[in-house]
């Protein structure tokens, strides 16, 4: 890569050219619609002008109350917090055993972990909801933190298993020849090794599950709602949703929230990097 | 499971251990146990729920206890949802791995201002599909900016109907699944040896020739792989289809349908239905183009090692 970028002419080519345009095209149309978003947000009135007729922020504080946003974001963060421990709990040992043994049956349940990431949401979803309601889960803060594991933790596997795969077994080799035990290799060798790779998994599913709608959506009810829900009802409320300003409101606390996570993760992870390892896995 | 066993005679754990298997193999236990029951429970729970339709089910369409998958495949307000469902997941992954291609040939290089041309690109994975709804709606939409400037620019007479149609869903399935297409084939990029390309410039090749003869078949398995999982995602579109289309007509794909069993009319038994035939079509394509993969190129691919 570094070897390719002395060679550049100095007069871009046609295709360059075209290739700027389209991307041009696609930050138009990506920051219009963020900003389109925002300025509604705390626009006063919005109809046929090319910007709205005075700026308010009682928007926010309508919202606020309206739609219980104290609670949903409470829900929200609580959930991601909980899917976040437990998958971290559940999918780094079983990483681990999958990045250093090789045992029968390994290639079968690699396959078992990497369905739920393969498959859309809604083909499991649904079954999935109906045993939660079956069993007088719905519409409850378990039902929600539940499914939103089935994808989660798999992917805390698909995640972790290269880099683990990637820290060198003569350290632990070495701290068992010392008399470590299992457990001591784990917490006084991998942890501290691992602690990278964990922030980074941690955050992606975070961002995933403040994220994910589908699967929350057929579960969650008043009171076990979270953001992207909240805001899903209140754009599809009967009789023609709610007013459009509220709900931009809504969406750009969401998008605060997540930006605020995603610069924390870059700071941590490189994306580009994170999706390459991911991918290995998902091919052998 | 494995636990029982490990409780035998020390040669029998002696043998097992030889094979792999020894107690550290619990660590598994946890995981499986989650994919056990909040997985393949459910799943099959829901194959067996196909099988059990509801009396008007079966009175109005017969077939027994196959009265869900008669109905699936003969009415034709639901069957008709794999063909829509198609026509949008088809084009836009298409058109999302084919336009990341030259995009990341270029972006391949060093520039200024690379980092944050980068993150430009991941900023829409965060935004979702529900703000980028909203945003479309109203940049979009009779008022927004883009049919007041083309109005007053005095290219068009009417403003364009942008959303609340195909055209809309379209537009959201790019914006949320070109930057996943784009980062994953940037990676394969990366991990295809430049000095293959520069000997193929010492030989005297054109761009075209080296992009053909090197980049592409080495890219190629990069690209089904990307185009199966921009699929995955395009297809099992959903907040979109309802938000930005057409909900009952040019957009009512089978999330909707599977939905709309599932929380107006409460038939958990079709909603599974054509939740499990969503994920049949899906397969489908995917092994389509998995198989094609493999007739085409066989080797190693070019992801970063």
């Amino acid at each position: 890569m570094a070897a390719s970028t002395l060679e550049r002419p100095l007069a871009a080519r046609p295709s360059t050219w075209f290739v700027w345009a389209g991307m041009t095209a696609f930050g138009v149309f990506l920051l219009g619609i963020l900003v389109a978003v925002v300025v509604d947000s705390f626009g006063r009135q919005w109809f046929d002008t090319w910007l709205p007729d005075g700026l308010t922020t009682e928007r926010y504080t309508e919202a606020w109350d309206r739609f219980a946003l104290g609670e949903v974001v409470g829900v929200t963060v609580g959930v991601a917090v909980l899917v976040v421990v437990i998958s971290i709990a559940v999918g780094v040992p079983a990483a681990y055993v999958l990045a250093r043994r090789d045992f029968p049956g390994k290639r079968a349940i690699m396959l078992l972990f990497l369905l739920p990431v393969l498959m859309p949401p809604i083909t499991y979803g649904i079954p999935l909801a109906t045993v939660m309601y079956s069993f007088g889960l719905g519409r409850t803060l378990t039902a929600v933190v539940l499914v939103n594991l089935v994808p989660s933790v798999p992917f805390v596997i698909l995640t972790m298993t290269p880099f683990i795969e990637q820290i060198n077994p003569a350290i632990e080799s070495a701290a068992r020849m010392c008399g470590a035990r299992t457990w001591q290799v784990f917490t006084r060798i991998l942890a501290p090794l691992l602690v990278p790779g964990i922030l980074a998994a941690a955050i992606l599913v975070l961002v995933r599950t403040v994220g994910l709608f589908e699967l929350t959506f057929l579960v969650s009810g008043p009171g076990s709602d979270t953001l992207v829900v909240a805001i899903y009802r209140g754009m599809t409320a009967a009789g023609g949703g709610e007013a459009r300003q509220l709900i931009s409101a809504m969406s750009v606390i969401y998008t605060a929230t997540m930006l605020v996570m995603l610069v924390v993760a870059l700071r941590f992870v490189n994306p580009t990097q994170l999706v390459a390892q991911v991918k290995e896995t998902r091919d052998d | 499971m494995r636990g029982g066993r490990q409780r035998a005679t020390a040669s029998l754990r002696h043998r097992l251990a030889e094979r792999g298997v020894d107690p550290a193999l619990l660590l598994l236990v946890p995981g499986l146990v989650v994919a056990l029951a909040l997985f393949v429970y459910p799943f099959s729970y829901g194959i067996g729920l196909t099988i059990q339709p509801t009396a008007a089910m079966q009175e109005q369409w017969g077939g027994g206890i196959f009265a869900n998958y008669v109905a699936f495949f003969s009415d034709p307000f639901v069957f008709d949802s794999v063909g829509i469902t198609m026509r949008l997941a088809l084009p836009a992954a298409l058109f999302n791995v084919l336009a990341s291609v030259p995009v990341a040939m270029v972006l391949r290089h060093r520039f200024r201002g690379k980092r944050l041309l980068t993150s430009l690109l991941v900023l829409p994975i965060t935004l979702g599909t529900v703000l980028t709804a909203q945003g479309l709606l109203i940049f979009a939409g009779r008022q927004g900016w883009i049919n007041r400037t083309l109005l007053a620019s005095g290219l068009i007479e009417e403003p364009l109907r942008l959303v609340n149609n195909y055209l809309g869903v379209m537009f959201s399935l790019v914006i949320t699944g070109f930057p996943f297409a784009f980062l994953l084939i940037s990676s394969y990029l990366s991990g295809i040896d430049p000095s293959l390309e520069q000997a193929a410039k010492t030989l005297g090749a054109g761009w075209w020739q080296r992009f053909r003869r090197i980049v592409l078949p080495l890219l190629a398995p990069g690209l089904a792989t990307t185009f199966v999982l921009t699929f995955v995602l395009a297809f099992s579109v959903f907040p979109s289809a309802r938000l930005v289309g057409d909900a009952m007509g040019e957009t009512r794909v089978m999330s909707l349908m599977a939905f709309r069993a599932f929380g107006e009319q409460n038939d958990y038994a079709m909603a599974s239905t054509i939740a499990l035939m969503m994920g049949a079509v899906e397969l489908i394509v995917v092994v389509a183009v998995l198989g094609l993969r493999s007739l085409l190129y066989r080797g190693t691919t070019g992801g970063k090692g």
